[in-house]
């Protein structure tokens, strides 16, 4: 893309509006993510994102509507029916959490789709209406939804600010946390609801089959450069909202590409080099820590021998 | 020091053997040296390592240096003849699987790719199903059972291996008392048949009174040697650290009457 | 019924028996979320194999996906090894390899005959027209023949090695102590998944496709203790899922892998209440008769 284009987009209002929202969203997830990664539910994202389905085809049924808010609703309901039903089934009989997780994932996503075959055939929602939820089309959001993204997005943010220190007991020592007479269980509940909401808001952008990398990549990536859970948090925000805005530009630069894969593969990208460089847990630094002590040891006159097949 | 001649009398040798998660060392500088035909209890602290040296004699975590023979043999090869109870958690009871199903796993490593188990390997299946009691449960669902029966059918699996050195995690945990005398009358039948036994052990009130060789381990081995000269006040006290003035430790004299030692 | 429904009940019923039995594997290992990653990345190598060879003939499918469910499983582990969590390292390279799976489709979108609708839904609807053919005679619709074909692979292969399947599946550890290959085998049940999964794809797309992998399974699971009837059942409710689904779809013209999937989760749910032992009602049950 040249400058002058570049230009030219972002003097489109709309453009502008779409760009402040991915920002928002991409910020909101990345910072949610950090728990999740932390407490182990990553996989949760991906479930309820297609748990939502089935919410986001009703409230497109029950209203008509071609704005974002109903959906919102329809989703945050069917999407907590979900996590409901994947803790209860865990709960409640001999299926572990991973089975579970995956029956409701597809079984919901089964009942979501023949809800949008039924919708695409009386005309409300149509080709271009499954691929936007599927695969997630930024570009055709409009002032109205973004504002409601937007909102929804500073909504859980706000949400993980006000509860941070709870959150951070939850992903670090929950047990402990119990100790102090805190109700772990319901913050756990809280952290699933956040999870929910994140991903009701998400996936109007992103798409349901990868709006789960929101959460899970940024987070992934500032666990690389750090060992405090603050940094990580601000960093993964950072990582998620720059995955937004750069997946948006492209998007709306190519407008056939959809929005979804674009911000998913430049959060890779992120962690990737995250991976290698950073500076915590980066291979790099690693090798480098790894090459002193063996240095080290050899030099304490130590026979050091490396059981090959021990692996 | 002990030259190729010396090590074959040994069931477990290990030299600077070193494990460590992440950046964490778990286990440092083991060097043991176990005799063969002993029944020995592996005793330390929570965390101090005794399911990891386990995990490492047998291959199943990476050591970050130093090496193991096992009956005097290295690596796979020595393997095959070590039977293993890993502790009872580590697995998930709700599998679909008898009582038998499960003990007969203990043939597997001997029966080889694509052929099934023989009718020799089912008896010596039930053979083992005998010796720990459990035979009338043979066809039992394994979610049924309670933890001292599943305890039992674990052993019966190493049973099943018919190995020369016997490995096994907290055998006794949590395990009713009939069962515990079940068990450790059965361990003393191992050994009474030359065969070596490795237990992990967590209650120091039974340590003299089940094992004549001690290993104690706080990451690295405190004390290795016949129980009666490792299981001192001051040896337990360098293992335990504070943790023991729990117990009722006998007065003053350190080593000096090591037999008299009653907890 | 015509013939052209016959044959598409006869693709549903493949598809649904050779992924349940797989899928029990899977759920007895905790890998349940692992069949949902690989049945998404391997889009990726059908849009590669099919852009570098032109084709979607069954062989450059299947290697592509397989090449692509095999990469995908390395990267979780090389991030597994780099310090992330299981979990978080399968989300990561899924979505990574989708990602790039659809992004590489729709820059091709005009010289692909696949298309993002048709990979995540599937289209049994048009399985009776692409016929397979061998010197003049038509041998049926070519997808009852891929699908059996990774069906009686997939038996075959589960028949031979059932014993190392079973004892990793429920104590890895103790299989490598007696000298099993654990590592082996767990890439040869990975190579398994991803070729029934690849197998059912174009018929029935990635959500049918981890439905029926897990839901006939789970479902088997609640209502036996025994590893074979285990395997048997999850085909015994499979294929009704599978009629049912289609059954439903054409009465009321819906997707016919949504509606399978929504029937398959009905069985499960059906077996979580009722199932003789394990169901909510007999737990209850036996709940009020304990203290009584």
């Amino acid at each position: 893309m040249t400058w002058e284009a570049l230009i030219l987009l972002l003097n489109s209002p709309n453009a502008r509006w779409v760009l402040a929202g991915s920002l928002l969203l991409g910020a909101g997830c990345g910072l949610l993510g950090t728990f999740a990664l932390l407490r182990r539910r990553s996989l949760m994202g991906d479930v309820l994102a297609h748990a939502a389905l089935p919410g986001v085809a009703l409230g497109f049924w029950v209203t008509g509507a071609k704005s974002v808010a109903p959906l919102l609703v329809g989703s945050l309901v069917t999407g907590l029916l979900g996590a409901a039903a994947v803790d209860g089934i865990t709960r409640h009989s001999r299926i572990k959490e991973e089975t579970a997780q995956a029956l409701v994932l597809s079984v919901s996503y089964g009942m979501g789709v023949v809800l949008l075959t039924v919708l695409a055939r009386t005309g409300l929602g149509g080709q271009s209406g499954l691929n936007r939820f599927l695969i997630g089309q930024a570009a055709s959001l409009v002032r109205s939804d973004v504002l409601v993204i937007g909102g929804a997005a500073l909504a859980v943010t706000l949400g993980v600010l006000l509860f941070f220190k709870e959150l951070k007991l939850l992903a670090f020592d929950p047990e402990f946390g119990a100790g102090l007479g805190l109700p772990m269980a319901l913050m756990d509940r809280l952290l699933m609801g956040l999870v929910v909401a994140a991903v009701a808001v998400g996936l109007q952008a992103v798409g349901v089959v990868l709006v789960a990398a929101l959460l899970i990549t940024p987070a992934a990536a500032a666990r690389f450069w750090t060992e405090r859970l603050e940094r990580m948090a601000i960093l993964s925000a950072a990582f998620g909202g720059l995955a937004g805005v750069a997946g948006a530009l492209i998007s709306l630069s190519r407008p056939q590409l959809p929005t979804g894969p674009l911000v998913v593969l430049v959060a890779t990208g992120l962690l990737l080099i995250s991976m290698a460089f950073g500076s915590s847990r980066g291979l790099v630094v690693q090798r480098v820590r790894q090459a002193g002590i063996r240095r080290r040891g050899l030099a304490g006159g130590t026979p050091v021998r490396w059981e090959g097949e021990a692996s | 020091m002990a030259a190729a001649t010396g090590t074959v009398d040994l069931a477990v040798q290990t030299r600077g053997l070193a494990v460590a998660y992440r950046k964490e060392p778990v286990l440092e500088g083991i060097d043991l040296d176990l005799p063969r035909g002993t029944l020995v209890g592996l005793v330390g602290p929570n965390g101090a390592g005794k399911s990891t040296l386990l995990k490492a004699l047998l291959g199943l975590v990476p050591l970050r240096s130093g090496w193991v023979r096992l009956l005097g043999q290295r690596g796979a090869e020595a393997r095959r003849r070590v039977g293993y109870v890993p502790q009872r958690e580590s697995v998930d009871w709700d599998f679909p699987a008898t009582v038998l199903d499960v003990v007969l796993m203990g043939r597997y490593g001997r029966i080889g790719l694509f052929r099934r188990p023989s009718r020799h390997d089912r008896e010596a299946a039930w053979q083992a199903l005998e010796q720990v009691g459990m035979a009338p449960y043979a066809h039992r669902q394994i979610s049924q059972l309670s933890g001292g029966q599943q305890q039992r059918v674990f052993l019966a699996r190493a049973l099943a291996q018919d190995a020369a050195l016997y490995l096994m995690d907290e055998p006794l945990a949590g395990v009713d008392a009939a069962t515990e005398t079940a068990i450790i009358t059965l361990l003393q039948e191992l050994r009474a048949a030359g065969k070596t036994v490795l237990v992990v052990h967590h209650d120091l009130n039974t340590v003299e009174a089940f094992f004549d060789w001690l290993v104690l381990l706080h990451r690295r081995v405190v004390a290795a040697g016949p129980t009666a000269e490792v299981f001192t006040p001051k040896h337990l006290q360098a293992a335990y650290g504070g943790r023991l003035l729990s117990l009722p430790a006998p007065v003053g004299s350190e080593a000096s009457a090591p037999s008299g030692v009653r907890l | 019924m015509t013939p052209h429904d016959l044959w598409i009940l006869l693709t549903a019923v493949l598809v649904a028996a050779s992924l349940g039995f797989v899928g029990c594997f899977l759920i007895l290992r905790r890998l349940a979320m692992v069949g949902d990653a690989i049945s998404h990345s391997v889009l990726l190598g059908i849009v590669v194999a099919f852009l570098l060879t032109g084709s979607t003939g069954l062989l450059p499918m299947v290697l592509g996906a397989g090449a692509a469910g095999l990469l995908s499983t390395w990267m979780v582990e090389l991030l597994r090894r780099a310090g992330v969590q299981e979990d978080a390292a399968t989300g990561i390279s899924f979505t990574a390899f989708f990602g790039l799976g659809v992004v590489l489709l729709t820059l091709h979108a005009g010289d692909v005959h696949l298309d993002t609708q048709h990979v995540l839904f599937g289209d049994l609807v048009y399985v009776p027209f692409d016929i397979l053919a061998w010197r003049g005679w038509e041998l049926g619709p070519r997808a009852v023949w891929t699908v059996g074909g990774a069906l009686l692979i997939a038996g075959l292969t589960t028949w031979l090695f059932f014993k190392e399947f079973k004892v990793i599946a429920f104590d890895p550890a103790f299989a490598a102590v007696v000298g099993l290959p654990v590592a082996w085998i767990t890439w040869l049940q990975t190579g398994l998944v991803t070729l029934v999964t690849v197998a059912a794809f174009e018929s029935v797309g990635a959500i049918l496709a981890v439905a029926m992998l897990v839901a006939p399974g789970a479902t088997a699971f609640l209502l036996t203790d025994r590893l074979e009837s285990m395997l048997g059942l999850s085909v015994l409710v499979g294929v009704p899922a599978a009629v049912a689904g289609y059954g439903l779809a054409s009465w009321f013209d819906l997707s016919i892998a949504g509606a399978t999937a929504t029937m398959a989760g009905l069985l499960f749910a059906l077996a979580l209440l009722l199932a003789p032992h394990q169901g909510l009602l007999a737990r209850w049950r036996a709940r009020r008769r304990t203290p009584a």
